[in-house]
């Protein structure tokens, strides 16, 4: 992440490095460092205008505009996938904007900027991992004023996070709540980790490399630097359980892995497959081959440009 | 009848000394010049003619209302006598959370009404540190059944309570961290005739149970008459007159008082 700052020039028109010009930086990089510096803590920004719409992930590409340098390698990740539209468009702003390079590859990435997942593969300390938020604020689902919100985090009053989690298994028997599932950093301040799986929550627990979150319409970055604690909320008599798949990656056999459902055909024939499309490649890659031998969306693609 | 003699508790020292409280809006008198102590096990209630200024006297002792002059002091659970207005709001807050309570006339005001009947009770219970659903679950089921819900409305919201039930709610969400001192403004205010009379002997009970210590802020002298052992009479924003409630109700000395309790007023 070096700090240099060419202007580009993208289809006629003027642009400084990253979109953002370096005064917006300097602001953005100043609410990052408060937010290393207070593990958890929703630092207010004062967040721009990007060109594109809010739920695409302003508040993390703007994190990543200030973050980026000139040698970083770029990896763009929607739901666990390098290609969806989101992913795409938002790795092409940062190619026409900086002229990085980009990768699929996990390892190969300094800088990956993430909705929905955590990657499979270990992350090392010379890597970032930017998340985009739609909601920061945990408490937000029972108490909606702010001035109240902010309070409650400064006093540690954290009740309420249990009384959601009390209402859980009330009606469901269970912790139902899969998604943004709370957690509480260093010992001190509850925090939302953005739409994520709960089932990459503990990754977030002692990773090595820096994990960066940001709010766009919310206006708030928030941070967990290497090697914090990060644990999931819970019951004693209710512990925090990671989702479990009953069956290995239909094509890669991976185990332990989050999996998205994949219909094949109309006959209602389905199959469960690692979210994250980059991990799966390489174990395919590596030789490892699932119960469904080859992946059968690779050969309808292979059909198709045959036609 | 509860009005026991108040000199039962006069070795022990006071909970609340209210000194010489003043609320200002602007230039107009919320209330003016108050002063009193209330000992523990006592039950004060605060009568008077709307606008007299006794829910701005409750919010001015409850914190909820800074007041312009005067102090208010507690005595916590250690014994030491602190100025409410003096601790650090982290400290009061906890004070609210666990030695307090405070029963609106209003339930929804004071309850969470998209969250079941067990969470409502259960709250402050999470606030304080309880982790274990199963023991927070059994001890909701008991507070209910102390404020005569069913056992099976645990998992239903307020929404979906009478007016009696949401209250009963309200007090049983106050009373689970057993505090020390609960204020109610007007607690039986919105329900029927009936209901009321019910709602009074279930309050009654319980703060002779537990050795609760209460202001009731009440526009019904009924009220003040089965569970009070003193009384404040308000007027324009003073205390007019105070005293053992049988006694200030049997024998007024304020004109007022007497208009008041004679039902002339219709207060
Ligand atoms: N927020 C406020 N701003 C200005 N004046 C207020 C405010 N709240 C109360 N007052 C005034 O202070 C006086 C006391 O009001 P308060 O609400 O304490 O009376 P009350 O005895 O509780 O009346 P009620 O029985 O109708 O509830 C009234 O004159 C009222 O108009
Ligand atoms: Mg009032
Ligand atoms: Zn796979």
């Amino acid at each position: 992440m070096t700090n240099l700052i060419e202007a580009q020039d993208i289809s006629g028109e003027h642009y400084n490095f990253a979109y953002l010009d370096e005064q917006t930086k300097r602001m953005i990089r100043r609410a990052i460092l408060k937010g290393i510096a207070i593990p958890g803590y929703q630092v207010p920004f004062a967040a721009r205008e990007m060109p594109m719409p809010y739920g695409w992930g302003t508040g993390g590409v703007q994190v990543t505009a200030a973050v980026i340098g000139k040698d970083d390698c770029l990896k763009m990740i929607d739901q666990g996938s390098d290609d969806t539209t989101n992913a795409v468009a938002l790795r092409n702003f940062f190619v026409e904007t900086t002229g990085v390079g980009t990768t699929t590859k996990t390892k190969d990435a300094s800088i990956i900027q993430t909705r929905h997942r955590i990657p499979e593969e270990t992350l090392t300390k010379d890597q970032v991992l930017v998340y985009q938020v739609p909601i920061p604020e945990p408490l937000r689902f029972l108490e909606p004023r702010e001035t109240e919100t902010r309070k409650m985090h400064a006093l540690e009053e954290y009740g309420l996070m249990h009384v959601k989690l009390y209402e859980d298994i009330a009606k469901f028997g269970h912790i139902a709540t899969a998604y943004a599932y709370p957690v509480m950093v260093q010992g001190r301040y509850v925090m939302d980790p953005s739409p994520t799986p709960k089932f990459d929550n503990p990754k977030m627990d002692q990773m090595e490399a820096l994990q960066l979150f940001g709010a766009g319409r919310e206006k708030r970055i928030y941070a967990i630097p290497p090697h914090t604690n990060v644990v999931s909320l819970d019951f004693e008599d209710h512990p925090f359980e990671v989702t479990k798949f009953e069956q290995p990656c239909a094509i890669c056999g991976a185990e332990n892995v989050y999996l998205d459902e994949v219909i094949l055909d109309n006959d209602g024939n389905r199959m469960f497959v690692c979210s994250d499309s980059d991990f799966c490649e390489d174990r395919r890659a590596a030789g490892h081959v699932g119960l469904l031998g080859t992946n059968p969306l690779d050969a309808d693609k292979t059909t198709e440009e045959a036609e | 009848m509860l009005t026991t003699d108040t000199h039962a508790q006069s070795e022990d020292l006071p909970l609340l000394q209210v000194s010489s409280t003043t609320k200002l809006y602007g230039d107009r008198i919320g209330c003016k010049d108050i002063s009193f102590d209330l000992y523990p096990g006592e039950v004060l209630v605060i009568v008077g003619e709307s606008g007299s200024g006794k829910t701005t006297l409750l919010n001015c002792l409850a914190t909820r209302l800074t007041p312009t002059s005067g102090s208010v002091n507690y005595r916590n659970r250690k014994g030491q006598m602190r100025n409410l207005y003096e601790m650090s709001e982290a400290e009061r807050r906890m004070l609210i959370r666990t030695d307090w309570g405070f029963v609106h006339q209003h339930p929804a005001d004071g309850l969470r009404m998209t969250v079941s009947a067990g969470a409502n009770v259960g709250e402050r219970l999470m606030a304080v540190g309880a982790r274990h659903y199963g023991n927070i679950r059994d001890t909701a089921t008991d507070w209910l059944g102390r404020v005569e819900i069913a056992e099976d409305r645990i998992d239903d919201d307020p929404r979906a309570f009478s007016g009696g039930m949401r209250q009963r709610l309200q007090i049983a969400r106050n009373l689970v961290t057993s505090p020390r001192l609960v204020f109610m403004d007007e607690p039986t205010g919105g329900l029927d005739v009936s209901v009321q009379a019910r709602l009074l002997d279930l309050l009654r009970g319980l703060v002779a149970d537990l050795g609760l210590s209460v202001i009731i802020v009440t526009h019904d002298l009924a009220v003040a008459r089965l569970l009070s052992h003193r009384i404040l009479v308000m007027r324009h924003g003073h205390v007019i007159e105070s005293g053992l409630t049988d006694q200030v109700l049997d024998d007024p000395q304020e004109s007022y008082t007497q208009l008041l309790v004679s039902s002339i007023l219709q207060p």
